[in-house]
Formats: C-alpha cells, sequence, structure tokens
C-alpha cells in the first residue's frame, strides 16, 4: 500500500479541522477530502479515523455506500454520461454502449493510462440537451455515436486541455 | 443591520423602489438578463454573457446597461434566453455570434432584432414578451417566483419582492395561529407522498420544547427532475424564509439544508444567501427584535438516491450510511439526533412564504378540493417543449403535454407520460384528461413525485422502460431490507428475460406476485413503490409484455436481441455507403438490382451484425428499417 506523502497527511488532517465544532461531520469531511485529493483509499481513512474517533469501520462502510466517493483514483477526464429518464428514452445507452466500446472500459472503470473514467449520471438537469454527456463539468449536448468518437479524438488530442 | 420590523420596512421599500426602477427603466438604464442555468449554459450562455459585458464595456455603454446572469427561465428547449428590461424584449436561441447585433440594433439603435423574437406556431406571428409566448400562459409562478427575471446574486433584488415579509408576519402570529394558517392554505408535501405540510408541523410543535430542527429535503435525485435545483438557484432566499417560518411554528433553532453534491450552484448560491441574510441580522440572534432565534446549516449529499427519503436524509446528515429507520417513531417526534424534525422538500417550503405573506385562501385560490396550489413539473422526454412548468393543480394532462408542452414531435404518436420517477408510473391516453393533482395520480396508478414528466412515444419499449426504472432501483436499493434488496434484483433479471425472448407466461405471473409482496413488505417508501413502473406498464401495456414472451417480437424496436435491421432491395440504390459504414462488416451486395437503379442492392448479416444501426443512420434513401 503505498504511503501518503507528509502534505497529504498534513492536508488530510486541516479537512478534519475544519469541521470540529459541527455535530457529526464525518459526511462533509469526506465530502472535501474527495473533492481536494480526488479519492479516498484506506491510509486517508485511518487518519480521518484518527482525527474523529469515528471507527475505520465505520468510515469505510460511508464511502462505500455513496456513488460520490471513491476508494480508487479516477481517471484525468470523467465522462458523465446522463441516464436520466429524459436521455435515456433518447437513447442514451447506445452513448454510454459507444464510449464504452471506444475506451474498452465499462461504467465505473479508468483507462490504463489514467486519462477516462467513464461514469454512468443520474439527471444532470440537462433534459433540453438531452442525451446530454459532462466532462469534468463541460456539458455536451444533444450526443450521437458519431459525436462520441469525436470528442474521445479531440480530449485526446488536448482540445479541451 | 436590520434590528426591527420597522427597519425590515423601510429596507425592503428601498429594495422595492430600486428593483422596480429596474425593471421598469425608471433608473434610466436598461438590463440585459441572461440564462445561467446548466441547459443553457451547455448551449454558450456563458460566453453570451462575457461578449455582452465586453462589448458593453467597449462601446462605452457601462453606464446605460447592466448585465445580469439570472437562474433558468423554464422553457429550456428554447433557450439560451436574453431578456432586456425595461421593455421585456425577449430573444430566444441566441447565440454567440448574435450578441453583437442585439448590442448595435437594440441596446444602441433602439431596434427589436426581429429573427431572434419567439414565433407562435399557430399565428405565425412574433411574439416580444415573454408573459405572452403561449408556453407562460397557462403558468402560475408561486414556487418558481424570481426564475428569469431577479439577479439571484442579489439579495436585494428578492427583498424588492416582498422576501422576510412572510416571516415578518408569522412572528406577529402565535406560533399556532401560524400552523393554522399553513393548514388552512391545503399545502402538501412537494417531495413525494403529499403529506399535508401543517400535519407534519402540528406534531412536532407539540412535542415537548427542547432541541428542534427543521431540514429542507433538496436530495433530488429523481432523474428527470430538477426544479429543486432551480428554485434554490433562482431565490434560496424564499426556501431560507420557508424554513425560517417552519423553526418559529414549531419551535426550532436551527435548519439543516441537504442538498445534492451534484448541484453546485445552487450550493454557492445557497451560501451567499445565508451569509447576506446573516450580516442584516435577519438569520441569528433575536430576530427583528422579537426573540426568535435561527441558524441555517448546509450537508451536503454524495450520491444516492435512498437519500431523498427522510430517515435514510437524517441518517446521512449524522454521518452514517444513507439507509432508512423504521417508523414510527417519526422524525416529528425522534428525528435529528433523536429530536423531533420536520423534514420538508424544497418547492414545499418555496410555497410557505408566499402563504404567509398573502395569505392562505390567496394560495388556496388555485388547485382541486384536495390538493390546492400549484406545482412545479420538469416537463421532458419526446415532446416539443422542453422544460420547467409550474401550473395549478386540477390542470389536466392534455393540457400540460400538448398546449405547454406543444405536443410529441416528428409527427409520432403519444403513448404514455410517466410521472413520479422511478417510484411513480406510466399515464397513457385514456388519463389524458385527468386533473392533475394528489389523489388523481395515485388513483390511476401513478403518483406526483417529485414532478418529473417524461413524454414517451411509439418509438419507446415499455417493457425496456420498466427496466430502465429497475436497474435504477436496483442500483439505489440500500440494501438494508431484503424484499427491496433482493427482490428488485430479481424483477430485473425478470425483466432482463423478458427483453431477451426467453422468459414465458409463468415468469409474467411470478413477477406480479413478487410485486406485490415488494410493495407489501418494504421498509421504505423506495422498496414500497418500486414495483410501480411495472405493474403501472403491466396495466395499460401488458400486451406488449405479451408480445415479447409469446411473439418473441418487440413491437417499438427497442430490445436488441428481438429486433434486427432490414434493407429493402427495391428502394436500396446500391450506393455502398452503408457496406462502408458497417463497423463488422456485415453487410454485402446482392445479385439483384431494383428496377430504376443501375447498381446492386445490398443485404444485412443477421448473424455478424451487432445492432449499432450506423447503417440506418447513414442511408439516404430510408431503404433500412427496424424489423
Amino acid at each position: 500500500m503505498a504511503r501518503l506523502s507528509e502534505a497529504a497527511v498534513k492536508q488530510i488532517k486541516e479537512i478534519c479541522d475544519r469541521y470540529k465544532d459541527e455535530n457529526t461531520p464525518l459526511m462533509m469531511i469526506l465530502s472535501d477530502v474527495q473533492n481536494e485529493y480526488g479519492y479516498i483509499p484506506l491510509e486517508v481513512q485511518e487518519i480521518v479515523s484518527e482525527k474523529t474517533g469515528i471507527p475505520v469501520a465505520e468510515i469505510y462502510g460511508v464511502v462505500t455506500f455513496y456513488a460520490f466517493f471513491s476508494l480508487k483514483p479516477k481517471g484525468k477526464y470523467v465522462i458523465g454520461c446522463c441516464l436520466g429518464t429524459a436521455c435515456y428514452v433518447k437513447g442514451a445507452q447506445l452513448i454510454i454502449d459507444k464510449f464504452s466500446d471506444i475506451l474498452g472500459i465499462k461504467p465505473g472503470e479508468t483507462t490504463e493510462d489514467g486519462m477516462f473514467t467513464l461514469d454512468a449520471l443520474r439527471c444532470i438537469g440537462a433534459c433540453s440537451l438531452a442525451p446530454a454527456v459532462s466532462i469534468n463539468g463541460r456539458v455536451f449536448p444533444k450526443m450521437t455515436p458519431d459525436s462520441v468518437e469525436k470528442i474521445v479524438k479531440d480530449y485526446r488530442a488536448g482540445v479541451y486541455a | 443591520m436590520i434590528k426591527n420590523l420597522e427597519q425590515l420596512e423601510q429596507y425592503s421599500k428601498k429594495c422595492t423602489d430600486c428593483l422596480e426602477a429596474k425593471l421598469k427603466g425608471a433608473d434610466g438604464k436598461r438590463h440585459v438578463v441572461v440564462c445561467g442555468d446548466t441547459g443553457c449554459l451547455a448551449s454558450h450562455s456563458g460566453e453570451i454573457i462575457e461578449k455582452f459585458e465586453k462589448m458593453i464595456e467597449e462601446k462605452k455603454l457601462g453606464d446605460k446597461v447592466t448585465v445580469n446572469r439570472v437562474a433558468c427561465f423554464g422553457y429550456c428547449s428554447q433557450g439560451p434566453f436574453v431578456k432586456i428590461y425595461p421593455e421585456e424584449t425577449t430573444y430566444r436561441a441566441v447565440r454567440v455570434e448574435d450578441v453583437e447585433e442585439i448590442v448595435e440594433s437594440d441596446l444602441i439603435g433602439g431596434k427589436i432584432v426581429d429573427r431572434l423574437l419567439y414565433v407562435d406556431e399557430k399565428t405565425g406571428k412574433k411574439v416580444v414578451k415573454q408573459d405572452d409566448i403561449p408556453y407562460y400562459e397557462k403558468q402560475v409562478h408561486i414556487a418558481l417566483h424570481g426564475c428569469g427575471s431577479l439577479n439571484p446574486e442579489k439579495i436585494e433584488e428578492a427583498f424588492g419582492e416582498g422576501a422576510f415579509k412572510g416571516l415578518a408576519r408569522a412572528l406577529s402570529m402565535d406560533r399556532q395561529a401560524v400552523i393554522d394558517e399553513i393548514l388552512k392554505s391545503g399545502l402538501r408535501g412537494r417531495g413525494g407522498g403529499g403529506f399535508p405540510t401543517g400535519r407534519k408541523w402540528q406534531f412536532a410543535y407539540s412535542q415537548p420544547d427542547g432541541a428542534k430542527y427543521v431540514v429542507c429535503n433538496g436530495d433530488e435525485g429523481d432523474p428527470g427532475a430538477f426544479m429543486d435545483r432551480a428554485i434554490l438557484e433562482a431565490n434560496a432566499l424564499t426556501v431560507i424564509e420557508g424554513m425560517m417560518i417552519a423553526g418559529y411554528a414549531i419551535g426550532a433553532q436551527n435548519g439543516y439544508f441537504y442538498i445534492r453534491a451534484e448541484y453546485p450552484i445552487a450550493v454557492a448560491r445557497l451560501k451567499l444567501a445565508i451569509k447576506q441574510a446573516e450580516e442584516l441580522g435577519l438569520i441569528g440572534d433575536n430576530i427583528l427584535g422579537t426573540g426568535f432565534s435561527f441558524r441555517v446549516h448546509i450537508r451536503l449529499g454524495a450520491g444516492a438516491f435512498v437519500c431523498g427519503e427522510e430517515t435514510a436524509l437524517l441518517n446521512s446528515i449524522q454521518g452514517q450510511r444513507g439507509m432508512p429507520r423504521p417508523r414510527p417513531p417519526f422524525p416529528a417526534v425522534k428525528g435529528l439526533w433523536d429530536s423531533p424534525t420536520i423534514v420538508n422538500n424544497v418547492e414545499t417550503l418555496a410555497c410557505v412564504p408566499y402563504i404567509l405573506r398573502e395569505g392562505a385562501d390567496k394560495f388556496a385560490e388555485n388547485g382541486t378540493e384536495r390538493s390546492k396550489g400549484t406545482k412545479v413539473f420538469a416537463l421532458g422526454g419526446k415532446v416539443n417543449n422542453v422544460g420547467l412548468v409550474e401550473i395549478p393543480m386540477g390542470t389536466t394532462l392534455r393540457e400540460l403535454i400538448f398546449d405547454i408542452g406543444g405536443g410529441v414531435p416528428n409527427g409520432k404518436k403519444f403513448k404514455a407520460i410517466q410521472t413520479g420517477g422511478p417510484s411513480g408510473g406510466c399515464l397513457t391516453e385514456n388519463d389524458l384528461d385527468a386533473e392533475i393533482d394528489f389523489d388523481n395520480l395515485v388513483a390511476r396508478g401513478s403518483m406526483m413525485g417529485s414532478g418529473g414528466a417524461i413524454v414517451m412515444d411509439e418509438d419507446n419499449c415499455m417493457v425496456d422502460v420498466a427496466k430502465f426504472y429497475m436497474e435504477f432501483i436496483c442500483d439505489e436499493s440500500c440494501g438494508k431490507c431484503s424484499p427491496c434488496r433482493i427482490g428488485t434484483k430479481r424483477m430485473l433479471e425478470t425483466l432482463t428475460k423478458i427483453t431477451e425472448g426467453k422468459a414465458t407466461m409463468e415468469d409474467l405471473d411470478k413477477l406480479e406476485e413478487l410485486a406485490a409482496h415488494i410493495k407489501a413488505n418494504s421498509l421504505c417508501a423506495l422498496g414500497q413503490t418500486a414495483p410501480n413502473p411495472i405493474l403501472s406498464t403491466l396495466k395499460a401495456f401488458k400486451n406488449e409484455y405479451i408480445a415479447h414472451i409469446v411473439d418473441k417480437k418487440c413491437p417499438a424496436h427497442v430490445c436488441k436481441a428481438l429486433m434486427h435491421y432490414e434493407i429493402d432491395k427495391e428502394t436500396c440504390v446500391g450506393c455502398g455507403l452503408c457496406e462502408r459504414q458497417c463497423p463488422v462488416s456485415a453487410i454485402s451486395k446482392t445479385d439483384y438490382t431494383a428496377p430504376g437503379h443501375k447498381l446492386p442492392s445490398r443485404v444485412i448479416d443477421s448473424d455478424k451484425c451487432v445492432k449499432c444501426g450506423l447503417c440506418m443512420a447513414s442511408c439516404k434513401f430510408k431503404a433500412i428499417s427496424k424489423k
């Protein structure tokens, strides 16, 4: 298991301190860790446990319950295919299948080069643009299998870097 | 700092004058408002705003024109919207390239840019003002108030429209009288169940004094619904005010917002509104000198649908897995940190200040006998006008889909409307004239839910739709109780079998039996309503299930295992485009050339075909179809 750098340990302890006056702050701590550190591996959970007195088993239970928390690092670009109802009835399944096909990964997985993570999202509220895809917050409207190919190519070529 | 009622009145008056001057043009300026909601942002409204700002600086219009980013106009399929006050000229589907013309022609030349106006399809006439667009005609904006007009980052504008007047009135009343007012208004919970809000408050009120909490449920998880986000982004202060009125009524000193982590803009606006209200002294100790103290906190969700269930939500705030608790005890008796707690949805709380400000009777003017007021729907799917719609209860589904929604696109036939999300059901042609209210929708096998309304046409397979929802529920089941954890998995397996043409009629009977058990025995509403998508589609579309099982056919040609692509050899001109497009080389020449054509027709080898549909999409002669 990789050891955490001193800076990382300090950062995580700082996050825990932010909420020391709050009642039951575990979710807030984990959200910040996820946002700032990118994922919540076991070593990080141990530090949170030390700081808060909450058993690691309980923290692990919470981390694995919520879709937003991840035990593994995500790719540089997180491709979120909206599979909300409005997108689904307009063919969102074809879009995510196409990404899956091109990248050779299943939803929830990350490509070996660490470039892309493919995620299925529930409604992102862009129903007028269905089917929609959100990549690192940038929304691509009215997707087709053809545009999937172009987007992957563009990201690989650094168009959106 | 606003320390008493008198100061609030003075402040509100100042804000009202300021806002009126802005909207009516008395300040001698013109104000450009641009939609900055998710849908429009994806259509480059952010760049539109930047371009306006840049051009206004270039043309030195800075002291005559302001640019404002506002929340969702609601008519998302026509976005991005740009509106100019005081004339209220409304431009739709604006592109970055159009900004220059708007600035030159309208802002400088005073001439409306005709080509960007909305065109009324029935009359062919151009419509200048937003309110005159037919989409808005049947709507009444109470919860969505401020969408498309107020600048959500300037709290003064909300005060200009009467913010905190509802709270001020509540604070002058006896606590029981506030609850009575809510009871009288007939307000029912907008988050799904439709439980009378006043009764919920009454339970919490009647608990002994001590720590009590108000929780705002902003964990909007229903796929296809985004009204709570729009409300928070447009006018977070109203929701805060609603929460504070509830807090005063039940005797709570603290309120918690639980918001989906997927809504960063809503959270930012909410934080800003809380900070600004704190600075004004309207959140904190001894509010308006009445002795009432209240503090507002924010907690974020982390992507678990079940946290929309109130007891699961409370567990999540308490830093635990979001699993429901058995009820009773209800949260009103034993909720957050075991103290009496009321959990109200965002839209519900957004209605509360209106009721206190304008009176219960005014609120109850809209609606049916048992469902008062308005409801926001997120209209989507196969419908021309996609967006947020706030309509009086009692509006019919036909009015919603055809008058407001503009009907089904591409001349396709309406098949069903799904309401209530994964807990709801599908309504059909036969239900179109039903008045929308809580009880009517339930009686017809669906429910109001949080207000998702997805229209489906003849190209949607209802078994596939049921399977889609079951995948969702199966994924989101928290796993605490076995009827839901195991039952939804078994239902999904059976549905998959049906869509693959491997099921028997016996499976269908088992599915119905299982559905009844899950409904009766699950711990929380997620499980209890999980079979609804199956039961409602079975009720109206049993023939489709039977077609999959007995005839091994998917009538809508959606289920991949039960459909194939075919080239009509008479229509095919032999251009070979499909052959070149096919990723698996499943298309080849035949030795037949249709009369009038020069090249031989193509044929698909269904053993090789992966059913990607590229051939059909590429054919310019419509020779390829699904069978």
